[in-house]
């Protein structure tokens, strides 16, 4: 099943940096969709399209749809409000806001108006334990989040993603601060994540890339240069750039 | 052999700038604690629980400077209820609302031309607006807005630069989860900016407590030996009778005019202290 469907999709800033050129990709659902390539290709950008995060950013202008669902969450009168609490989204460097560890995952529920303890706490524990943090952090969880090491503090923020039960997790190179340990347990949680999740992730390297994807899009310089369902992209490349970047030719 | 010299020189030169950058911070200290000092040996004396409580008498001669204490008092306050929260609301427009445009540059100019404003021009201003125009007369209400007006710049320009210092990705993150600006605003950045504009507010309202000029014309009385019953009422202040006692009235005991200025400065002084700690303790328990 398609979960985001992005058609003839164009952007630009207005100081004409990171444009986007005529993006045409179907992100299915339940699966780890990865985009990946060079740095100023416009992984990041395209990834704050789908939440509309790219809204307190300075853009010229876009054309084009991305559809979520069926919908377009580019029409102006969309209620982004909602839309962004179907989807999660991580950052690359862990940011923890500057409470505890407790209300660093309850805020976002506070924010839709929720209220009740028993379901602040519930939703807590379950996002906790989908993100691998639970076992690390149940006794000390009034303490502030910034005494969390960064593997925790990242895997913080990806519960923190998932409390509001989004339908769509962004990842925007979630593990580039972190050690292969830390990174392992975040490529774990997603890996189990992807059952009842949407994920789009924006791996680190070429190497998480091919560990995690199960489709994957090769982006250079703000255009699609191949995307495939499946892993073939990495052992099968079809356009010669994207063999290139593979066998690490340049990037 | 060459190499070590120069290594050798630098050294020198290394040294020679330390011992004067200290030179100079300790001459600032030293500056600082002697007008303290100073003022407390020659008014020390006076102050006394009279002194402290006790209405003027004989001309001001001998009694206390209770009227005046409360009438400080009095303009701090009626000067924070108007600038204050008028200072803040400023200061989250320009920071948290405010895009990079020609009006908003006119107001930032507008702003920092405001703190350039000589303060016996506010008086004038206060006089011409709140006395004679508004019609509130020589009064607290007056006294006040005008003390308000001149504090607004500092007020603003601190708590903008408090809020900016919160950093933008928490807004990010809120703003990604679902939040509004205006959630954004009340549950993070506000909070995390507080000690900061606390901090502006009392630098703010303490340079209000301390100044002579815009009161002068707005509320000051000269010689008011009882308590100010309304905002409407005029009253003594500090400031001003401090420039009263040491200029206008002949054979004034110094140690009185001495006391007095001992007053004032613990005042104001205590004032910046309490920022100091505020500041010092946000510091502390800041989570970024």
């Amino acid at each position: 099943m398609i979960k985001i469907h992005i058609e003839n999709f164009s952007l630009f800033y207005s100081d004409g940096t990171e444009s986007l050129k005529n993006i045409n990709l179907d992100i299915p659902a339940n699966a780890i969709t990865v985009l990946f390539g060079p740095a100023g290709g416009g992984k990041s950008t395209l990834l704050r399209v789908i939440n509309r995060l790219n809204d307190l950013a300075d853009i010229k202008q876009f054309s084009g749809k991305v559809l979520i669902d069926g919908q377009n969450i580019l029409d102006p009168d969309l209620d982004v409000i909602t839309l962004r609490r179907r989807i999660g989204i991580v950052f690359a460097r862990p940011v923890v806001l500057p409470f505890s560890i407790r209300k660093n995952l309850t805020y976002g529920l506070e924010l839709a108006g929720i209220r009740q303890k028993q379901r602040l706490e519930d939703a807590m524990v379950r996002s906790l334990n989908q993100a691998a943090l639970w076992e690390e952090v149940k006794d000390r969880l009034n303490d502030p989040a910034v005494a969390l090491s960064g593997g925790q503090q990242q895997r913080l923020c990806l519960a923190r993603s998932l409390v509001l039960e989004p339908e769509i997790i962004l990842l925007d190179e979630p593990t580039s601060g972190l050690d292969p340990i830390s990174t392992g347990k975040v490529e774990a949680s997603l890996h189990e994540l992807k059952k009842q999740y949407t994920i789009v992730l924006v791996p680190h390297s070429i190497q998480q890339a091919a560990r995690t994807a199960d489709h994957a899009a090769f982006f250079l310089q703000g255009e699609l240069i191949e995307f495939s369902l499946g892993k073939n992209i990495f052992t099968n490349p079809l356009d010669k750039r994207t063999e290139d970047y593979v066998e690490g030719r340049f990037g | 052999m060459k190499r070590i010299q120069s290594s050798h020189s630098r050294q020198l030169a290394q040294r020679a700038a330390f011992i004067f950058l200290t030179a100079i911070a300790l001459l600032t200290a030293i500056t600082i604690l002697m007008v303290v000092i100073y003022i407390a040996i020659k008014g020390g004396s006076a102050i006394s629980w009279e002194f402290l409580t006790g209405l003027p008498r004989n001309g001001m001669r001998s009694g206390g400077i209770f009227p005046a204490i409360v009438g400080t008092l009095y303009l701090t306050i009626g000067t924070a209820i108007f600038s204050v929260p008028l200072g803040i609301c400023a200061a989250i427009y320009l920071s948290e609302y405010a895009s990079d445009n020609r009006w908003t540059r006119i107001i930032r100019i507008a702003i920092i031309n405001l703190a350039g404003i000589p303060s016996v021009v506010y008086g004038l201003f206060g006089l011409g607006l709140f006395v004679l125009f508004l019609n509130f007369g020589t009064s607290i209400l007056a006294g006040s807005l005008t003390l308000a007006i001149m504090t607004l710049p500092v007020i603003i320009s601190t708590a903008e630069e408090a809020l900016r210092a919160v950093p933008q990705s928490f807004r990010v993150v809120s703003i990604s989860m679902g939040g509004t600006y205006w959630q954004t605003i009340r549950r993070i950045v506000l909070p995390q900016a507080l000690p900061g504009i606390l901090t502006g507010v009392i630098l703010g309202l303490e340079r209000a407590a301390g100044e002579t000029a815009p009161i002068l014309f707005t509320v000051a009385a000269f010689f008011l030996p009882r308590l100010p019953n309304s905002p409407f009422d005029a009253t003594m202040a500090l400031p001003y009778h401090l420039f009263v006692i040491s200029t206008q009235v002949p054979g004034m005991p110094v140690q009185i005019q001495y006391g007095t200025a001992l007053v004032l400065i613990i005042f104001v002084l205590g004032m910046n202290s309490l920022a100091t700690v505020i500041r010092s303790r946000a510091r502390a328990r800041r989570q970024w």
